[in-house]
């Protein structure tokens, strides 16, 4: 049995996820679907959504915020953040755009999160 | 230029930008005055994701939020003036001497780079966020070296600046942006020691806690505090005491703690000079403005939103109080020659609320309903909240936990009520078995 909390949303469920002996895992706690979800990944294969900057070229704007496109196994995340270390934005790009593909670490894309390249 | 407008926004984060597209929208004349270069406000250093959830039911980082808004901003008429910083705003006396407010308007004098200009508007919104409780306002004893931040201090200089503020931090506090900045600082390679918290639970949501803390194996103490730190030029050290159930350090129990940074996040205050300065009513518990139902303040034709009326949690009600104080400044700007003082109905809690939003009901259009926000005073479990005029209820509804970290929102009805001047409606909590 683990004890889980959501982090679906802000309302954070406590969850209670087992995993049987046939190979299925119980949930129990959950007040939505993105609850069982979110359990049941817990317990195979926990996948995060990954937050950061990286820096460019511009002195108006030196950090841009990027975030993964979509969850990547937790695991990957300390290789993502070397990745991201490494990343300098040559480009003026708006949010939404590609800064990288996170190949071969882990199936993404970093993507911009803020229009401050191009923008004021 | 012109500089008459229906309409002045004061801080261009995301209240005062919903307020002022929102404004524009209803047809008023609107000019969003921003001190800094960028708008956005505190979003441009929020760089973590789950803005958005409510309103757009997607997880956004922050600055991708504050775009959504800056996109609508784009094709509307507001005239944007960044780099500014409102430095006197005061009423316009009325027609005559003899009238009572409401003032005719307001007269603001603007400082910029390009120099100073004066402007008319006949309402303004505040929109002007919150600031950081600071080292000064908890008690800690000792020198003051370098090394000691708030956490959205620490925020700015990580996430805009690029520059890490610490090595080996200890964190103060169990908010929100303080689990934030540990998840952020150990991402970007600085050790955490750990988060202190001096009450025994956290304030943080449960979430974040998770996400925050327990993915990254970074300890969270309650009931502890930093009640000293060491060192001359930079921090050393911090000492660690245990706190009683009244939040005394308790001697004895000091543990000294190696570290380079102390980072704060130990509360949030509505950042409320320029309402001061107009002569508004503040609310003990809140520190923002008493507000009606469309976020107009005691001084008629000035209106809050966003952090500046109290603190939020979640980015779309901000947004949402933003979008009603600016259709309400709107209205009141073009119509305020009929405006009518003393035409309010008040919203009282009982002892089981921390607060609840709006504090009175301005009844000189029908009111079909009203949006409610309210905080518990402590956490608890299975909750019937009812609201009621007189002995008549007008809403009930239960509630599985209620945490004063997360305020809740409801629509109270008020079709049929018939509410007169000086009615109260009562907001009352009992837990249920
Ligand atoms: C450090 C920090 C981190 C936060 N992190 C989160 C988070 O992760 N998630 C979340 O939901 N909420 C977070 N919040 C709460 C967040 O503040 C709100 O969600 C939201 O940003 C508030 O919007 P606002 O427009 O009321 O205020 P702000 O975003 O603070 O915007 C206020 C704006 O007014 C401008 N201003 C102030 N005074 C003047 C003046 N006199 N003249 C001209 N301009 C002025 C400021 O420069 C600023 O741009 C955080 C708050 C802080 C302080």
């Amino acid at each position: 049995m683990k004890e889980l909390i959501c982090i679906s949303c802000p309302a954070g469920c406590r969850l209670e996820a087992e995993a049987l002996e046939n190979g299925e895992i119980r949930v129990s706690g959950n007040s939505c679907k993105r609850g069982l979800d979110f359990a049941m990944a817990e317990m195979t294969r926990p996948m995060r959504s990954l937050c950061s900057t990286v820096r460019t070229a511009f002195g108006d704007f030196p950090m841009l915020p990027v975030r993964t496109d979509r969850e990547i196994p937790k695991s990957a995340i300390p290789e993502a953040m070397k990745l991201i270390s490494g990343i300098v934005v040559e480009e003026r790009i708006a949010c939404g755009d590609v800064v990288s593909s996170l190949a071969p670490i882990c199936e993404g894309n970093l993507i911009a999160t803020s229009s401050g390249l191009i923008s004021f | 230029m012109t500089d008459k407008y229906d309409v002045a926004v004061i801080g261009g984060g995301p209240a005062g930008l919903a307020a002022a597209i929102a404004a524009e929208r209803a047809g008023a004349r609107v000019l969003l005055i921003e001190r800094e270069a960028r708008l956005g406000g505190i979003l441009k250093q929020c760089v973590h994701d789950g803005f958005g959830l409510v309103r757009f039911g997607e997880k956004l980082a922050g600055p991708e939020y504050a775009e959504r808004f800056l996109t609508q901003l784009r094709g509307t008429g507001v005239e944007v003036t960044p780099q500014t910083f409102v430095d006197e705003i005061s009423p316009l006396k009325g027609p005559r001497a003899d009238r009572v407010p409401p003032p005719t308007g307001f007269q603001l004098k603007l400082v910029s780079a390009k120099g100073m200009r004066n402007v008319r508007a006949k309402s303004v919104i505040l929109a002007t966020g919150c600031r950081e409780r600071t080292a000064r306002q908890v008690a800690i004893h000792g020198t003051r070296p370098a090394g000691i931040f708030t956490a959205g201090s620490a925020q700015y200089y990580t996430n805009i600046l690029g520059q890490l503020p610490a090595k080996r931090c200890v964190i103060l506090g169990s908010g929100d942006i303080g689990l934030i900045m540990a998840r952020r600082l150990t991402l970007e390679g600085a050790r955490v020691l750990g988060v202190y918290e001096a009450k025994p639970i956290p304030s943080g949501l449960p979430r974040n806690i998770a996400q925050c803390l327990h993915d990254f194996d970074i300890p969270l103490h309650l009931s502890k505090t930093v009640t000293r730190v060491f060192g001359h030029a930079r921090l050393e050290a911090v000492e660690i005491s245990d706190v009683d159930g009244v939040m005394r350090p308790i001697p004895g129990t000091q543990e000294r703690v190696a570290c380079d940074a102390l980072i704060l996040s130990v509360g949030l205050i509505p950042e409320n000079e320029l309402a001061e300065a107009l002569g508004v009513a503040l609310h003990p518990v809140t520190k923002g403005p008493v507000c009606d139902q469309n976020g107009m303040t005691s001084v008629p034709g000035v209106f809050s939103c966003g952090n500046a009326a109290h603190v939020n949690d979640l980015v779309d009600y901000v947004s949402e109080s933003g979008e009603t104080a600016g259709r309400a400044a709107a209205h009141y700007a073009m119509n305020n020659s009929q405006f009518t003082m003393n035409h309010y109905a008040s919203l009282s809690v009982d002892d089981s609320f921390l607060y609840a939003m709006p504090q009175r009901i301005h009844l000189r259009e029908p009111v079909d309903e009203i949006t409610v926000f309210f905080r518990s005073r402590e956490e608890r479990g299975k909750t019937r909240f009812t609201a009621r005029l007189g002995n008549e209820m007008i809403l009930n509804k239960n509630y599985r936990q209620l945490r004063p970290p997360e305020m809740e929102r409801l629509t109270v009805p008020l079709e049929g009520a018939e509410l007169k001047p000086g009615d109260v409606i009562a907001l009352e909590m009992e837990e249920m078995a």
